[in-house]
């Protein structure tokens, strides 16, 4: 068993425009309708970073940077788990397309960018962070081993780690390979002690077998099924209504995340 | 960190495949750099290439994951007992307790390089195009993770060329945490248009073979490789070769998404809390196996960084020379080879450089030489300013 304390959220998909505004829509899920890709405009990155920072990018900086800030932590020196489905499909796709085209001339900001741990490069220059990164994929299961290596570190390292977890829409013809349903991503700041941020404490336990992932409210989950980093939402939303919960995560075919969460005024 | 250990690991690259041909290799100064005969890139670029593969297709069961980059793995894990030690861990602690913890950088994208070229005329991909099991950067975590028949947690790390050390961090912490007792650490990358036009694109790409540390070195030549270990807490009666994982160090650079800090703050940065997880001093510290790719910029910043801890004291080498720059799986090679030293009493040298750069203050190997070396330091620094380093060391 590992447990930590949550001291902070981002979260930015359709129609969930940042943890403060859409914690109530998790908590009246019955009231959610699929809204629009909403990306949020980067405060973090300068402005030559910023325009040649892809959208997956953007969208990994917004979440993080919201979970700090609810935090109210400095990013600066805390170690940070990015955690994707695939790359940035649109980067790849235009490197894709240029290669198979007879002059083969890639883009070296864009060759640059299409690494996997791209977001956790920009979020370096953008906070000017010298701790740890890693960036992970699990393809569908990406959001529980991303949550997985976090709640490691904290049990190993008794130090604060912070997880980002998102996915954006591969392009055609890739989307048809590899269909993502939405912009989503979202953003956790975990502490290994209580502390005045902190809201909710949070077990997990890594099982030996295979067990059916807990189901989003009605509205969201299409959502949740059809987007790898929103397999988070049964999370956020126990966060959203401030409820004990227990619960069980997408995790390979033959293990299963448990995790369960106790609000501050019930421990 | 409590040290652990590897207990039994493999290599493929352009040098051999096994530990023995990598070894062979390494004491005799034999680089496997040849012009490259991968993909028509417009300049005289060498790679180091794995001959063979196209005739290791993955057949049956593993049919699906059929691509460049499962194909080396599949080779690599039918070497050197691995698959047999794997087996003996899984006796030992059971498949729900053997963590998979892999790294890529580019996964099965040649695959998908192929399939852009075969688009329809609607610009749709082939029918048997499979995403999943080739691109995906899992892919090739789900294939070692089934192909040796193992249950535990898993996942793949793709911190562009410090992937595979990052791995040895991630399996390091599940086993402390007590999330399995053992852990398949290593990975995979392998030669694809991508990452050659994508090099030369950023002008970094050599004209003939890579120079590490040299004065006239002009770029890096890229190679791909497949290398495997098995980790665990080390057992009550040890082998005095047995290699140890004493330490890990991890750090970025918050600098620029691919060029190092020109001092090598970062690296430095990553070398010291490496030094400091396995309890040792700088001058404990035998042998250096340096990132070290050939590029103006990064092997001036490591240079810089090296001093800055070292001074000129510590022989250090980078086997670029010997395997190209293995990206993703530049972790594992350097991890192999410095294990490799230790078990054998020999520190590598430095094939194609000739003359170290005049500027530089590390104390470089350009031939290698025997020596009986208890403990080595190896680095790797990625895109995105990601850095680590271990300290491996002899069990006694």
């Amino acid at each position: 068993m590992m447990h930590a304390y949550v001291e902070g959220v981002g979260l930015y998909g359709p129609g969930l425009d940042g943890w403060a505004r859409s914690a109530p829509v998790l908590a009246e899920s019955e009231n959610y309708a699929l809204g629009p890709d909403i990306l949020p405009a980067s405060t973090l990155l300068p402005a030559n970073e910023r325009r040649r920072a892809p959208k997956m990018v953007k969208l990994a900086l917004a979440v993080g940077a919201e979970a700090f800030a609810s935090a109210r932590r400095d990013p600066a020196g805390i170690a940070v788990v990015f955690a994707s489905s695939g790359g940035d499909g649109e980067t790849i796709h235009d490197i894709l397309d240029t290669l198979a085209s007879p002059q083969r001339e890639l883009s070296p900001t864009k060759f640059h960018n299409s690494v996997h741990n791209a977001a956790a490069g920009y979020w370096g220059i953008a906070t000017g962070s010298t701790a740890a990164t890693t960036s992970l994929c699990c393809h569908d299961d990406s959001f529980a081993a991303g949550l997985l290596e976090v709640m490691a570190q904290i049990t190993a390292t008794g130090q604060p780690v912070a997880l980002v977890a998102y996915d954006v829409p591969y392009p055609p013809p890739l989307s048809a390979a590899r269909p993502i349903g939405a912009v989503f991503g979202t953003g956790l700041v975990l502490s290994p002690v209580a502390t005045p941020a902190s809201f909710a404490r949070l077990e997990a336990n890594l099982l030996p077998c295979a067990g059916a992932p807990t189901t989003a409210a009605p509205g969201f989950e299409a959502l949740r099924q059809s987007t790898p980093a929103a397999r988070s939402l049964p999370l956020l939303a126990a966060f959203a209504k401030g409820v004990a919960a227990s619960m069980t995560l997408d995790y390979l075919t033959d293990m299963t995340l448990a995790l369960d969460i106790t609000p501050h005024e019930q421990l | 960190m409590t040290a652990l250990a590897l207990s039994n690991f493999t290599l493929v690259t352009c040098l051999g495949a096994g530990r023995a041909a990598t070894l062979a290799a390494l004491r005799a100064g034999r680089s496997g750099l040849a012009p490259c005969r991968f993909d028509a890139l417009p300049l005289d670029a060498y790679t180091g290439e794995v001959t063979g593969l196209a005739t290791h297709e993955l057949a049956g069961e593993w049919a699906k994951f059929d691509c460049r980059n499962n194909r080396i793995a599949a080779q690599a894990l039918a070497l050197d007992g691995f698959a047999a030690s794997v087996a003996a861990a899984k006796a030992r602690y059971g498949a729900t307790r053997i963590g998979v913890f892999v790294g890529t950088s580019t996964s099965g994208i040649l695959q998908t390089e192929t399939a852009y070229r075969e688009r329809d005329a609607a610009g749709w991909l082939p029918s048997g195009f499979d995403y999943a099991h080739t691109h995906n950067t899992y892919s090739l975590g789900r294939f070692v993770r089934g192909y040796l028949g193992l249950s535990g947690p898993a996942f793949a790390v793709s911190t562009a060329c410090a992937a595979t050390s990052k791995v040895f961090a991630s399996a390091a912490r599940m086993i402390a945490a007590g999330l399995c007792d053992a852990a398949i650490v290593g990975g995979v990358d392998t030669l694809c248009a991508t990452t050659l036009f994508g090099f030369h694109a950023l002008g970094v790409m050599a004209a003939g073979p890579c120079r590490p540390f040299d004065a006239a070195r002009n770029g890096i030549s890229i190679g791909e490789a497949a290398g495997f270990a098995l980790i665990e807490r080390p057992g009550p009666r040890l082998d005095p070769e047995t290699v140890l994982l004493l330490g890990i160090g991890e750090s970025s650079d918050a600098y620029h998404m691919s060029s190092p800090h020109p001092e090598g703050a970062g690296a430095a940065r990553a070398m010291e809390l490496a030094l400091a997880d396995a309890g040792l001093a700088p001058e404990e510290i035998d042998y250096i196996n340096l990132h070290g790719t050939a590029t103006l910029a990064g092997d001036a910043a490591e240079d810089c960084a090296i001093a800055s801890l070292f001074g000129g004291a510590v022989p250090c080498s980078s086997s670029k020379g010997f395997t190209g720059h293995t990206l993703g799986a530049s972790g594992i090679v350097g991890a192999v080879v410095g294990g490799l030293a230790l078990q054998h009493g020999f520190m590598p040298g430095s094939p194609h450089t000739g003359r170290v750069d005049p500027e530089f203050r590390s104390n470089y190997l350009l031939e290698g030489r025997p020596a009986h070396i208890n403990r080595v330091l190896s680095n790797t620094f990625g895109f995105g300013g990601v850095n680590c380093s271990l300290v491996l060391g002899r069990a006694a």
